[in-house]
């Protein structure tokens, strides 16, 4: 099959990938790049462990063409922190036991990350109804709230303080 | 020196050991996007492999045409069984003694049974030669409903067995019987049911569902022919389990085979099987001289590998008029699927169902199972429960509430009637299990107090009444659940796996500079076991737990172990971990008596050091220890400070609890509302609270799954109607409670730190918690069973049966 070219601005940094036109974004970033943060879960969109952001969005990774990202900026979980310079979210998540076989906390961190970029502020009902595209199947999610809801509140301080 | 030794709270706490919410060592690389999960694996000329699978349920494969799929580029080989066959490998041994295709051979016997597999340079080249391979099929009649497996024109399924009567668990009576397995006193049992006062009966099914793990199941398989070695990296939750079968099966000697599981994301029970595309995986790797990747998508994993439960368990339970119950008798029916690949020790074809008396004092019980072959995929693991307990939990707890409507009694009280009392443990129930310790009545009133058990029923009943008012639509109720897990499986005088013995292992190393590394049998899959076996460390030998390095899943350096599942690993595992550790002290302790002149016997163990009896002044600390076991000579003293211990549990564990579910129910759309769960456990001795709580929460979620959605469906023509997570119910954060825990602690007494293990007890006790409280809601209007799962339609369906809509 023909290969095309698809640039893209990945965690702040440009790249130029060789590839099929059918090539998933997912399988482009984990396979061609060796971005093996974010994970194939279901293929269909439903459990969101491949969620990344994508041009200021959450996408499921694995349900998007790697050339419909031609020119996109994605932030996986690999860009949100660096291990001297942890993002708080990842930090409460460990604070909170929001996380236990680690398969789906990519995702959801990330997806986690957009939601409080598009509400600082959420209710527990919100974070809930915010991450319902991302399914986990070992912490029954009530750490997981417990570790956005913190983290917003710290994110907020931060901001205050600054 | 004695001024410098801080008080000893202080030193333990320094420990982080047992009973510490010690923060997990794992997260810093799952937070940061750098877990090692099979799939990340990547090596240079490495291949993909995919597999042609069955559209039917039952069929004659009559050919397969490869040519096409061949033809096509980045397509290497497609192997089928006619190439396996010459390997001896085109079948394959299950863990219950019966036998798989690894492909079709001849006919195929489930939908997404394995035909083919297409090995291709990437999954894309090896979709396309999947797409490409053409097999003509010869349908067959189709076999769903077990009970008429044995009925006069029912289509034989395994034709390759049909005359053989005596099988792996003694006779058959049919082609499509696999076996009887009786436990109890049939004819006692007879009899105490015949002279009863009371006598409740109902088949209580408990539906096929399947533990989907997040991760599917997958491997790299890799010969390396210049040395001889097979390498494989896979999703094992019984690695050294793996390593023993495929060299049994595949003729390489065992030290020539090394079997990694990397992370693991999530298990359940449905990792511990072994797979066509294990075995595939390993025989493309032999023939192209690269490695070969094989990972499975979500509906593979849902239609083809390993379910769970599927049991239809015929119940009778007798009492006395006030409620005392004399006898429980139970037949159930077991839906194997095509092969029985049920992952239970050898002796224990149905499992650990004969500790379906529950909770209960009950004198006197049988209990028969039948395992029927159907055209279903093959399994029957532990979801998430040891073997076969969350249906037996399920069907006493059911039992019990239906008594209590036919005895006209509070269940509650029926159940405090007839509980264990904590004075007769060690209790030898009527099936055989010697149950080590428990205090059912405490942990009852505690659950009961915290809810406003009595205020619940009075409000439950001034419901009812404003429901027959017509001033609302809405139900409440009640779901009470006291479950006793059978757990830590287990003595390797009744138990074993494919004649492997079922103990587990730790070896032990410490540095010289004070610090260790332990490796144990055992894997974890999210439980956190390198946080919690470094505390159990922590605490024997008085190195604090972050200077304890913990590994797991690569045979070529752990110990000999059967793996994690059926909540064996603190059990079993936890308690060569602190056996070990004691092997250690016991070794520090003569070095220390060296170093400080005195006999061994002269010294105590304060934390962290040993102390000279009546000179505290006069100590060695652990660190200190582990320097000296390296550059000092001692007389009858090897150096250097390790210890091995391979551990043969002397008794399974009991964990039990005590678990209230309240719910909303509308009438008129079967939608629920959970507002409340209370779940308290006894899992004897805790070893980290944080890690405990964890674990209930993601238990009772699976709980609340399977009790209100989750299924593994099939219509009549044997087609998968739930394979994709569209139809296969896993709850989001949108319908998952919040939950309360709470907790006792009596202690397991054979234990070496008393601990019983606690990841199954949520969905042991979880699942007839939310059933009952369904059932619950509905008796004031006659419902006395109904089946799982609840969902919005099924209970919308019992309102209409019950006339609640008219």
């Amino acid at each position: 099959m023909e290969k095309m070219h698809v640039k893209m601005n990945v965690n702040g940094k440009e790249v130029d990938l060789l590839t099929e036109p059918r090539t998933l974004l997912i399988h482009a970033l984990r396979e061609e790049l060796g971005i093996t943060g974010p994970h194939v879960g279901c293929s269909s969109s439903h459990c969101g462990a491949c969620t990344v952001d994508m041009n200021g969005m959450s996408v499921k990774s694995c349900t998007v063409f790697a050339a419909q990202a031609n020119g996109a900026e994605i932030t996986t979980i690999e860009g949100l922190g660096s291990p001297d310079a942890l993002h708080v979210l990842q930090e409460m998540f460990k604070e909170h036991h929001g996380l236990q076989c680690g398969y789906c906390t990519p995702g959801m961190i990330t997806r986690a990350y957009r939601l409080l970029q598009e509400n600082p502020n959420p209710t527990e009902e919100e974070v809930r109804f915010g991450i319902a595209g991302n399914l986990c199947r070992c912490t029954g999610y009530q750490n997981i709230v417990k570790a956005i809801l913190e983290a917003a509140a710290k994110m907020n301080e931060i901001k205050e303080s600054a | 020196m004695n001024e410098a030794t801080p008080p000893k709270e202080e030193r333990t706490a320094a420990l982080s050991g047992l009973g510490t919410s010690r923060k997990r060592v794992e997260d810093a690389r799952f937070t940061q996007g750098k877990g090692n999960y099979v799939d990340d694996l990547k090596m240079p000329g490495m291949l993909f492999g995919d597999f042609v699978r069955s559209p039917y349920a039952h069929a004659r494969v009559k050919s397969i045409d490869t040519e096409k799929a061949m033809a096509l580029p980045g397509v290497h080989a497609v192997l089928t069984a006619a190439d396996l066959e010459p390997l001896g490998l085109h079948w394959m041994p299950t863990l219950a003694g019966d036998k798989q295709m690894v492909l079709a051979d001849g006919k195929v016997l489930f939908q997404a049974q394995e035909v083919a597999f297409v090995v291709a340079d990437d999954r894309y080249a090896a979709a396309d030669g999947v797409a490409a391979v053409k097999v003509e099929y010869e349908e067959l009649p189709v076999l769903v409903d077990p009970f008429k497996a044995e009925s006069d024109g029912a289509p034989v399924l395994r034709e390759d067995i049909a005359d053989q009567t005596e099988g792996a668990h003694g006779p058959r009576r049919h082609p499509n019987h696999i076996f009887t397995w009786e436990s109890g006193d049939r004819e006692a049992t007879e009899a105490v049911l015949a002279e009863a006062d009371v006598v409740a009966e109902e088949m209580i099914y408990y539906h096929r569902t399947h533990p989907c793990p997040l991760e599917p199941c997958g491997c790299v398989a890799s010969m390396d022919k210049v040395n001889g070695k097979l390498t494989v990296w896979g999703t094992f939750q019984a690695p050294h389990a793996v390593r023993t079968v495929a060299s049994l099966i595949s003729g390489i000697a065992e030290h020539n085979i090394r079997i990694i599981s990397p992370d693991i994301g999530g298990g359940f029970g449905n990792k511990v099987g072994v797979y066509p595309g294990y075995v595939c995986s390993i025989v493309a790797s032999i023939v192209t001289g690269v490695p070969v990747k094989w990972i499975e998508d979500r509906s593979d994993n849902l239609m083809a590998t390993a379910f769970a439960r599927d049991y239809w368990m015929k119940g009778r339970i007798s009492a006395t008029k006030d409620g005392k119950i004399t006898g429980l008798h139970c037949h159930t029916t077991a839906d194997h699927g095509a092969f029985d690949a049920c992952a239970d020790p050898t002796k224990f074809p149905a499992g650990f169902m004969n500790i379906c008396t529950g909770s209960y004092d009950i004198p006197t019980a049988y209990l028969a199972v039948d395992g029927i072959y159907t055209n279903k995929a093959p399994g029957g693991v532990a979801y998430r429960c040891s073997f076969r307990v969350t249906e037996a939990a399920y069907f006493i707890e059911r039992m019990i509430e239906i008594l209590a409507i036919k005895l006209g009694m509070d269940a509650a009280e029926l159940r405090v009637k007839n509980f264990i009392k904590k004075d007769q443990f060690p209790y030898q129930s009527a099936l055989g299990w010697e149950y080590d310790s428990g205090d059912y009545h405490t942990g009852w009133d505690k659950a009961l107090k915290a809810v406003g058990y009595e205020d619940l029923r009075k409000e439950q009943a001034a419901r009812v009444e404003a429901f027959k008012r017509g001033e609302t639509r809405m139900l409440l109720g009640i779901g009470l659940s006291h479950f006793t897990e059978i757990v830590g499986a287990g003595p390797v005088k009744n138990c074993d796996i494919l004649g492997l013995g079922m103990f587990d292992s730790c070896e032990i190393r410490i540095h010289p500079t004070g610090s260790a590394i332990a490796r144990l049998g055992t894997i974890s899959q999210g439980q956190g076991h390198a946080t919690t076996f470094a505390q159990i460390l922590a605490s024997e030998i008085g190195l604090p737990a972050e200077d304890i390095t913990l590994e797991e899943g690569d045979t070529d350096t752990a110990p000999y172990g059967l793996g994690t599942y059926g909540s064996r690993s603190t059990p079993v595992a936890g308690a060569a971990t602190a056996m070990a550790g004691r092997k250690i002290r016991a070794k520090a302790q003569m070095i220390a008596a060296y170093l400080l002149e005195v006999h061994d016997n002269d010294l105590e163990w304060d934390v962290d050091r040993f102390v000279v009896k009546g000179s505290p002044e006069r100590f060695k600390t652990m660190k200190e220890i582990a320097f000296a076991s390296y550059n000092q000579a001692i007389p009858g003293v090897e150096p250097g400070l390790e210890a091995v211990s391979y551990y043969d549990p002397p008794n399974m564990t009991y964990p039990f609890g005590s678990y209230i579910c309240v719910m909303e129910i509308n009438v008129d759309t079967g939608t629920t509302e959970i507002r409340q769960v209370y779940a308290l456990d006894d899992c004897g001795t805790r070893i980290n609270p944080m890690i405990i709580e964890g674990q209930v929460h993601g238990g009772l979620t699976e709980a609340l799954a399977i009790a209100m959605g989750q299924e593994i469906a099939y219509d009549e023509q044997g087609n998968v109607t739930t394979g994709t997570l569209m139809d296969f119910f896993v709850p989001t954060a949108v319908e998952t409670p919040n939950y309360q825990t709470d907790y006792t602690v009596t202690p397991s007494p054979h234990h070496p730190i008393g601990a019983k293990g606690v990841g199954e007890s949520p969905n042991v006790g979880g699942v007839p918690a939310f059933s009952n409280a369904v059932h619950d809601a509905f008796r004031a209007f006659g419902l006395t069973q109904s089946n799982m799962p609840h969902d919005h339609w099924r209970i919308w369906k019992t309102a209409q049966s019950l006339g609640l809509h008219d």
